[in-house]
């Protein structure tokens, strides 16, 4: 199914959760609602679940208005942050949950309803715990528990709502990994919230990065990361370097920075910053050629195969720049020297 | 947290030193045994100072029976008035916002504050024949004060704010999470309270019922004002235990009060039942407490 957001707005008091927000998901898409908190991405989630009513605009799934549909007939599974289990019930009857209160005439048999359960609870490797209460289980164990309550119901939409967030690093890498093999296997649109970059860089075909109600971008992972929309989108998605001057004539001018800026060829100067990531500044120990930007490496941190280097420059502000052990071996810089950084990819935002 | 760990650890330098530990146990232990054991003693060894026979006859006698059943009839009908109430209080005040909540929560707690005798005096003033709607009820023959109904709404109003107060902190602790979880899978408003909210603040609920029926069974004050105290008519048991004892009719107003504390036992052993029920019960689910990986 497809599930369009149109023109989404929704305020709480004075608070405007979502301002005009619009993208679509295509069938059998996994995408990442991904932001920093407070931006609006839950709301929005709760909006297309039914939970939460927007001020404006509609939610449409597959073309058709959802809006007059209760939460319970939209179909969609929803995977809650804290998982929501009913704690008095065990995990088999959480799982059966949904099943259990349609009405009569709907109602599989209760060998039916077994059935699905335990071929539910095999599929999240947890076959074995049907007689459990949710509270003698692991986080990781009752996040799939959510999981397979939420498909109990054959969702055609599956919503998770930080999915990992309440996890330790080593049980979240696995669920992910996990998720992305269930997600292969039977091709539900979904959408999760996070405010983990690298989980939506990693998970989704398609990351929607939200900020202050708005959309920053709605693009592929590898589009994001290569081609931010914006300095917001930049500065969210990994650690980054600013380099801060003006544009005129189609060049930016960034100190001695000087890069091409086709997009203001007019004579006029405006403010601008140049932004680049640790990984695509490049670094010599004399400026041949030119054009270089002087700096202090001021200490080095070796990150295995990587090498993290902090250097200052000369009005004393922080650069981060990461080489690769065999080329910062093969520069043979001492700490306190000198360099020069020259940017191999650099990023022009106007600024406000 | 590490504050609870690091004390307990170095238990033994933070305790008093033993003298005074023994001391405030004495204490204790003294003003319970002389303002709660001996009086309880002494109810039921002044009920059977004359032998069963007496006993029997005091608590069997038709007055007796008949306050039985109407304080019977009273706490039956206060309790389960109270039940609904209070799960529909706590409901609305435990999962949702709105103006006047505050309000809500504090007039619950308005017959604690207020004198029971007060609470009866005003149910006279809006039901008595000079009251508010005396002029009506009177027109249509329909007796309030002085009558079983005057002692119903009596101990309604005395007994209300048990069952709400038990379990509007269960309903606010628990959250809204498994109801809209169980909206979200397709169940109705109905099923959601039955298989969801019910059975997570039962314990409470139950906590709340005893109370509340104890206060009901118990009341004087209010249904004292409000009942006129005819005999084998409008008396309570409490009310049956002072026309006795006015009456120097000692060891029958203690036998029947020996019924009351009775009760009271009773109460107090289902209590306990219902806390080590609940705690263990209260296994939390949302924090990651039982982490086994």
């Amino acid at each position: 199914m497809s599930i369009d957001i149109k023109n989404v707005s929704k305020q709480f008091g004075t608070f405007a959760a979502l301002r005009d927000v619009s993208f679509e998901v295509r069938p059998g898409e996994l995408v990442a609602l991904l932001g920093p908190s407070g931006c609006g991405k839950t709301t929005l989630l709760r909006i297309v679940a039914g939970l939460e009513t927007a001020d404006h605009g509609t939610v449409l799934f597959d073309g058709q208005d959802a809006s007059d549909r209760q939460a319970g007939e939209r179909r969609v599974g929803f995977v809650f942050q804290h998982y929501a289990l009913f704690r008095h019930m065990t995990v088999f009857e959480n799982v059966a949950f949904g099943l259990r209160v349609r009405p009569r005439a709907l109602r599989p048999s209760n060998d039916e309803i077994a059935t699905k359960v335990t071929n539910l609870l095999k599929l999240v490797q947890l076959d074995y715990l049907g007689d459990r209460y949710p509270g003698q289980l692991s986080g990781g164990q009752r996040q799939r528990v959510a999981l397979a309550r939420a498909l109990a119901v054959e969702p055609k939409v599956l919503l998770l709502d930080e999915p990992f967030g309440a996890l330790d690093a080593k049980v979240r890498q696995e669920l992910r990994r996990w998720l992305r093999r269930l997600h292969e296997e039977i091709h539900l649109t979904s959408v999760f919230v996070t405010h983990d970059q690298e989980e939506a860089l990693e998970l989704a075909d398609r990351i929607v990065i939200m900020n202050e109600g708005k959309v920053e971008q709605d693009a592929s992972p590898q589009e994001v990361f290569d081609h931010p929309a914006s300095p917001f989108v930049m500065n969210f998605l990994g650690s980054v370097n600013i380099f801060h001057g003006r544009v005129e004539n189609g060049k930016a001018v960034l100190g001695p920075l000087a890069v091409d800026y086709p997009d203001h060829a007019a004579a006029g100067s405006l403010p601008a910053a140049g932004y680049a990531r640790p990984h695509e500044l490049g670094v010599t120990r004399s400026d041949e050629g030119g054009g270089g930007l002087w700096a202090t490496l001021e200490s080095v941190t070796s990150a295995g195969a990587i090498m993290r280097l902090e250097l200052t420059d000369a009005e004393k502000r922080v650069l981060q720049v990461e080489l690769a052990r065999d080329s910062y071996d093969a520069l043979g810089l001492r700490i306190g020297g000198p360099v020069y950084v020259r940017p191999n990819k650099l990023r022009v935002f106007l600024e406000k | 947290m590490n504050a609870t760990t690091r004390n307990r650890r170095s238990g033994r330098a933070l305790t008093e030193p033993t003298p005074i530990r023994w001391l405030l146990t004495a204490v204790a232990l003294v003003f319970l045994v002389l303002f709660l054991v001996v009086p309880l003693a002494a109810v039921f060894s002044e009920a059977f100072q004359k032998g069963w026979e007496a006993y029997r006859s005091a608590v069997l006698e038709p007055d007796a029976l008949a306050a039985l059943k109407l304080t019977l009839i009273a706490a039956g009908i206060a309790v389960p008035a109270n039940l609904i109430f209070g799960v529909c209080a706590s409901w609305a005040i435990g999962k949702f916002h709105f103006r006047g909540k505050n309000l809500l929560t504090t007039l619950i707690d308005l017959p604690f504050a207020v004198s029971p005798v007060i609470s009866g005096m005003v149910f006279v003033l809006l039901f008595g024949r000079q009251g508010f709607f005396g002029p009506w009820l009177s027109d249509h023959d329909i007796q309030v004060i002085f009558a079983v109904p005057g002692i119903v709404l009596a101990t309604i109003f005395v007994s209300f704010p048990f069952v709400a107060r038990e379990i509007i902190p269960v309903m606010e602790a628990a959250g809204s999470q498994e109801e809209e979880a169980a909206r979200v899978l397709g169940a109705s408003g109905l099923q959601t309270f039955f298989r969801v909210t019910l059975p997570n603040i039962k314990w409470g609920l139950l906590y709340g019922v005893i109370l509340c029926n104890a206060r009901a069974m118990g009341e004087f004050g209010a249904v004292s004002v409000v009942s006129g105290h005819i005999r084998g008519e409008t008396n309570t048991l409490p009310l049956h235990v002072e026309i006795l004892y006015n009456e120097y009719n000692f060891q029958a107003a203690f036998a029947v009060a020996s019924l009351l504390a009775f009760l009271a036992l009773v109460t107090l052993v289902l209590k306990t039942i219902v806390e080590s029920r609940t705690r263990r019960d209260l296994t939390p689910v949302h924090e990651g407490a039982a982490q086994t990986p």
